[in-house]
């Protein structure tokens, strides 16, 4: 008996209205595992990469793995489109439930393609899909539409997939929302709904995920769940004050970017903590389908109260702003998540909008709000809301940081690589990490190939943060392996309790296969090269695997990270012969061959 | 001799988060940690000055002392 796949493909034309259910490949579904790795594969097949992100042509793909809503813990979807943002490979990958309710209607991955006349919304209940006009919703922020939908189709347990405002009006930082506060956030997958007049996706069902060995899969989930339950990080730091527990172990190490990376400590870190989040905003946690570890918040700041923050959202918007307000985190936070906007471009796009006023590239007569200034609360929440709303100056703000300091001719002070903002880590001050964000395959990202984890925490073991030696190799084995965990459907969190084995077992016991660890590390590293590829075609050169000019040429000013900064041009070649490619970065015929790609 | 001490998320529960204590020259950051009531393997990440240390390091006036038990996030 097999498990964990559905075996189907749910594909909806919007532009006939034609909706079809295909059977999976079972084949190509294991040699890319799933999720960010099947329908990077069929994007990939099935589009030009030269594609306009924003045209019908332009297909996007709601992908899930095949332990999303298993039983296996946690539970995760994939996004997969061409980016409007960073016109590479878009994977956005997000919690919550819609994920696993997808597969329990019966469906591995939905391909949308075309584009809809008018604003519109896919329901799927198990095998009843339809596409319903959307035109009630649109224009309306994310929880009024969530709650409208639920209505409408009369069943307040369907989950729903939505956009905002800001996915309505292209924004390229457009998130797409699922139960209201989890977001595939990043690289604009928002517009791409956008542009396909697609609101939203509605689903409900009523099967199960099965476990092709069920005793097997049983024995080793308690196992399982025991390695989560006694691991620090894990069973008590995440459950405990959520990811933002993260500010103050990278201030303390001198590498929290500030003022738009400017700096890389900020003095009032502690006042927006995950320590300080637990001790006065926190209504209860907030935990995804079947997950022992519950890092996500719910917070509660004057009557607004909701999903959030994150480590990545607080950094964002507090000390890359200059913000020490954790009350207007908060708030900016909440806004993010109505008007469907990704809060590290949202944060990081004001944080450079506030260096550019600082600078005079933006005058006080151009700002129809309040001015830019570091640390003004004021400025991060009006900011964030016009963003989202596409009013005045915030339309501008809504194209991300690159296009807006490209467009008073300082490109180089957007802190981004290929046009997609840098999360809250400074790089000068881990350099394996720094090496990841360049050769991010969706451009800045951490969840690529986490290498703080090595580098500042010590999973699975202690670095030295400022040497390069063998940073490469880490580089590739953390990018290899997070291909394989992101696409299986599973957190990336299970990562700091599980090894590859932990994750090969798991999903042999599932799917009922036989990988080896090995076969499975080969998978991602095939994921790897196919997005890779993707891009190339896209004409994303290699030489976009770069950092900001601040961070490769001047020195980080002050703190624990002092005097460096981040040596690529010594990495990247090291980088490149890791993986098998030649000297300018392409992938080798003979690594193709050997991937069976 | 001033030394300053930074507790974190669970160390913070029952201690504080930070205060300058004056210690004796040649005191080492383990007898900090007794001192604390945290032992060695409770510490996940140990820092001096913002830089990894070790629980044999001696401190000098002025040092800063982080401590943080087992987390992380991203």
């Amino acid at each position: 008996m097999r498990g964990g796949y559905c075996g189907k493909i749910l594909r909806v034309n919007l532009t006939t209205g034609e909706i079809k259910k295909e059977e999976l490949d079972l084949g190509i579904a294991k040699k890319f595992i799933g999720g960010r790795g099947l329908g990077s594969y069929i994007l990939f097949k099935e589009i030009d990469p030269a594609v306009d992100p924003l045209s019908p042509e332009n297909k996007i793909i709601f992908a899930t793995g095949p332990l999303t809503g298993s039983s296996a813990p946690t539970s995760r979807y994939m996004v997969i489109t061409k980016s409007p943002l960073t016109g590479a490979i878009a994977c956005s990958n997000s919690g919550g439930f819609w994920g696993a309710e997808l597969k329990f209607a019966g469906y591995d991955l939905i391909i949308v393609e075309g584009k809809a006349q008018n604003p519109s919304y896919i329901y799927i209940k198990d095998d009843t899909v339809e596409i319903k006009d959307a035109k009630a919703c649109w224009g309306k922020l994310v929880s009024e539409t969530t709650e409208l939908l639920q209505n409408e189709v009369g069943d307040p347990k369907a989950r729903v997939l939505t956009i905002g405002p800001a996915g309505e009006k292209l924004s390229p930082i457009a998130a797409i929302m699922n139960e209201k506060y989890r977001a595939a956030g990043r690289s604009g997958v928002g517009a791409v709904m956008g542009s396909k007049n697609l609101k939203a996706i509605v689903v409900r069902g009523s099967g199960k995920v099965k476990s092709a060995d069920q005793e097997k899969t049983k024995k080793l989930l308690s196992n399982l769940i025991k390695k989560i339950k006694e691991n620090g990080v894990t069973g008590q730091g995440l459950p405990k004050y959520g990811t933002a527990v993260l500010v103050n172990i990278i201030n303390e190490h001198g590498i929290f970017p500030t003022n738009n990376f400017q700096k890389a400590y900020f003095p009032l870190a502690d006042a927006i903590s995950g320590e300080t989040l637990a001790e006065k905003y926190l209504v209860k946690k907030d935990p995804c389908y079947h997950c022992p570890i519950a890092c996500g918040r719910y917070c509660k700041v004057d009557d607004e109260e909701g999903g959030g923050p994150e480590y990545e959202t607080v950094w964002a918007f507090g000390a890359d702003c200059g913000v020490s307000d954790l009350s207007a985190i908060i708030k900016a936070n909440n806004l993010c998540n109505e008007y469907g906007l990704d809060t590290i471009s949202a944060g990081a796009t004001i944080a450079c909008a506030m260096e550019l006023y600082e600078k005079g590239y933006i005058k006080k007569e151009e700002l129809d709000g309040p001015e830019l200034k570091f640390g003004s609360a004021e400025a991060i929440i009006e900011w964030t809301r016009k963003m989202g709303a596409g009013e005045g100056f915030g339309a501008k703000l809504a194209l991300g940081s690159y296009r807006l300091a490209e467009s008073y001719g300082v490109s180089e002070l957007s802190m981004s690589v290929k046009k997609q903002e840098l999360p809250a880590y400074d790089p000068r001050g881990v350099q394996g990490h720094g090496l990841q964000y360049a050769t991010s395959n969706r451009g800045g990202c951490h969840v690529r190939g986490y290498l703080i984890s090595p580098e500042v925490l010590g999973v699975p073991e202690k670095l030295d943060r400022f040497s390069l030696e063998g940073k490469a190799k880490w580089a590739k084995l953390f990018q290899d392996l997070t291909a394989v965990i992101d696409s299986l459907g599973l957190c990336l969190f299970t990562s700091f309790a599980f090894d590859l084995n932990d994750y090969c077992e798991l999903y042999n016991c599932i799917v009922g296969e036989t990988f080896t660890p090995e076969d499975m590390l080969i998978a991602g590293e095939r994921i790897w090269n196919l997005e890779r590829l993707f891009n190339l075609q896209a004409g994303i050169s290699p030489e976009e695997d770069t950092l900001p000019k601040r961070l490769l040429e001047e020195p980080i000013p002050e703190g624990p990270s002092k005097g460096h900064v981040h040596r690529l041009k010594e990495l990247l070649p090291e980088y490149y012969r890791v993986r098998g490619w030649d000297e300018k970065g392409i992938p080798t015929p003979e690594k193709l061959k050997a991937l069976g790609l | 001799m001033k030394v300053e001490i930074r507790l974190f998320a669970t160390f913070r529960e029952g201690r504080f988060k930070k205060e300058v204590w004056e210690l004796p020259e040649g005191t080492k950051v383990i007898d900090v940690l007794n001192l604390l009531g945290i032992k060695p393997e409770e510490v996940a990440i140990l820092l001096v000055n913002g830089m990894n240390a070790e629980p044999e390091y001696v401190l000098k006036d002025g040092d800063y002392i982080s401590l943080f038990p087992p987390v992380g996030g991203g």
